[in-house]
């Protein structure tokens, strides 16, 4: 078959290189992972710098990569939006606010904290929805993957999924959190070494980002491609159909505080920080380098519309005419500009990208199920030994079921819709039940639970509703002009209203916890260490507005 | 951070960006003198060179500042 790259010996040296180093980091570190905290928490000794980047590079999947850069192309700068508010917040909120509560309550996941929190129902209901995402993520991630390498390289797609997954499972099983991590930050600087040559040679090219957006406009016709917010006065003025308000509300408030600060596959990286300024300042340092992702994500893709001298397409459309698909920018973009070697760097970036993501649900569904399933529903007594071999053996099974999951994307392809609506079914009033969990004492375990059971149930409920009456796209998301993306934006806040409604109204109906039971959780109830002794340079809060006033100025740049 | 006998995960870094810098910049300095049948766009810059000299210094700062012996 036909493919757009074709690597070179030194090509393949490069990424064989990278899978030896990356297996060798497993395979030295397996003496360090005997005990529950060493396997689970890493042993709690990580530096605010190796949990941020770490933190950070759990999120960087391959798809991440490719899939924001296809939506540059398609959407224009408007994608930078997940990447701005769409996180930065959401981080810096996770440093300040709610680290604290997490990480001196000594929890070791985001259900063991709802069970401190709530009480059983609650880590129950979170665990399980945990657990079948991160494993139908995963296995969705890994297919995509291997499709990605079939039409980029034209390796066979089994090659592509059971090397890349046995590795994962090698390295995590072997080390534990502590090797994922690890292997984390070395592909966070493979990301960034590997990704960054494109928009630097594509600005050459395109004659800086004053040219750049020239071309897009001479492209296209229209500057609607590289305004970031001041198209969003109406759902029909811009390339997404979406409104500012879904964007703040939906994007920069639910979505993106539900994944940033709930989701168990990035806060276990922050979980593992040696102390509490580490925990406070890991985030905080994520969300400083997370500010900078778009110019190796966001930009190739803009570069695709102002320098590819073809137009791209969606993949059906691709398909048929035997033309690229916006997916391919970014391999694109990579053969445009780079020869052996740095193709090398290039797909292997690509390859670390897919393998931290993988590794963070591999190791973040390992915890879950050990912890949050197993001990607490069917196994309570165990010595802490069992739980680490339970663990190892998660590992592996979490990657096998991934594997299985690819394959069943592989016959029904449809699966592939409907994974952002899962993912909004379950993020969104997660972080309802949280945030009322740590800010408000009056919260009762019923409240806590029928709220999250109800915002999600409604969330399904809204999605049905939608699927068997398109119209009613009006009702969700206030217009119907309103696309997938902003339907999705639109559910999450609605979710999150009924999640954070029953709960409010089921607490007022029953017995709150004594308030020496809330100890260590909630707000008002739990002594924070201060940082008046600590010189500036040293506080989380410092680091936080710093890294605001960069998020400000930013978005009025690029206004 | 150690890896528990002492090894740095920065060394693990430094030591895999040296390798790729020599690799990218050998093979960029090996274009000069045998250019490619099918050049990349901007082929002109020989971003090979410049981008592989750039990993071996990271690469050699790194392996340097967190060489094993240096952190008994």
């Amino acid at each position: 078959m036909t493919h757009l790259i074709a690597l070179s010996p030194l090509d393949l040296a490069i990424i064989a290189i990278y899978f030896a180093f990356v297996l060798y980091i497993g395979y030295y570190l397996k003496g360090r992972a005997s005990t529950g905290d060493d396997f689970f928490l890493a042993g709690r000794e990580m530096t605010a710098w190796i949990a941020g980047l770490s933190f950070l590079s759990a999120n960087l999947g391959s798809l991440e990569l490719m899939g924001w850069a296809a939506a540059a192309y398609q959407y224009g700068i408007l994608s930078v939006h997940w990447y701005w508010i769409g996180a930065i917040p959401a981080m810096l909120f996770l440093g300040i606010v709610m680290m604290p509560f997490y990480y001196i309550s000594k929890t070791h996941s985001v259900p063991g904290y709802l069970q401190l929190r709530f009480g059983e129902p609650s880590r129950a209901l979170s665990a399980v929805t945990f657990a079948f995402m991160t494993v139908l993520m995963s296995g969705i991630n890994m297919y995509s993957m291997a499709l990605v390498m079939k039409v980029v390289l034209g390796w066979d797609i089994n090659f592509s999924i059971w090397v890349s997954s046995i590795t994962v499972a090698i390295y995590v099983a072997l080390g534990g959190l502590r090797s994922a991590i690890f292997n984390e930050v070395l592909q966070f600087f493979l990301i960034w070494f590997g990704a960054m040559l494109i928009p630097s040679l594509g600005l050459v090219e395109a004659g800086g980002f004053t040219g750049l957006k020239a071309r897009i406009i001479a492209n296209l016709g229209s500057d609607s491609y590289i305004h970031a917010w001041s198209t969003l006065g109406s759902f029909t003025g811009n390339p997404m159909g979406i409104h500012w308000t879904g964007i703040v509300l939906g994007l920069g408030w639910v979505i993106s505080f539900g994944y940033w600060t709930t989701d168990f596959l990035v806060v276990q990286r922050v979980l593992a920080a040696k102390d509490l300024r580490s925990a406070q300042l890991a985030p905080i340092i994520g969300a400083a380098f997370k500010m900078m992702v778009p110019f190796i994500v966001i930009l190739p893709g803009l570069l695709g519309l102002a320098v590819l001298p073809f137009k791209l397409t969606g993949e059906a459309e691709a398909i048929a005419t035997g033309g690229h698909s916006y997916n391919e920018v970014l391999p694109l973009m990579l053969a445009r500009y780079c020869g052996p070697g740095l193709m090398g760097l290039g797909i292997t970036a690509l390859i670390a990208g897919f393998m931290s993501g993988m590794a963070g649900n591999v190791s973040a569904f390992a915890t879950v199920w050990t912890y949050d399933i197993y001990r607490a529903l069917m196994r309570k007594d165990a010595t802490d030994g069992h739980y680490v071999a339970m663990g190892r053996w998660c590992t592996i099974l979490g990657v096998l079921v991934s594997i299985g999951t690819a394959y069943l994307v592989m016959q029904f392809q449809s699966i592939m819709d409907y994974v952002q609506a899962l993912f909004s079914f379950f993020i969104a009033p997660l972080f309802g039940t949280v945030i009322l969990g740590m800010l408000w004492k009056r919260a009762t375990p019923a409240g806590g639970f029928w709220g999250l059971l109800s915002g999600t149930l409604g969330s399904i409920a809204m999605w049905a509703w939608v699927k068997a009456d398109p119209s009613a796209i009006r009702y969700i998301a206030f217009s119907e002009h309103a696309r997938d993306m902003a339907e999705n934006m639109y559910r999450g806040l609605w979710s999150w209203i009924i999640c954070v409604a029953v709960t409010v109204a089921v607490s007022y109906c029953t017995r709150p916890k004594p308030e020496p039971e809330l100890a260590g959780l909630v707000y008002g109830c739990t002594h924070i260490p201060g940082e008046e002794q600590a010189p500036l340079h040293h506080r989380p809060a410092f680091w936080a507005v710093a890294v605001s006033l960069v998020f400000i100025v930013l978005n009025l740049i690029f206004w | 951070m150690h890896t528990g006998s002492g090894i740095s995960i920065w060394f693990f870094i430094g030591a895999l960006l040296t390798i790729y810098g020599a690799l990218i910049l050998g093979y960029g300095l090996y274009s000069l003198a045998v250019p490619p049948a099918q050049p990349p766009v901007l082929h002109e810059l020989h971003a090979g060179i410049w981008w592989g000299a750039v990993l071996l210094a990271v690469g050699l700062g790194y392996s340097y500042a967190h060489l094993p012996r240096k952190r008994s």
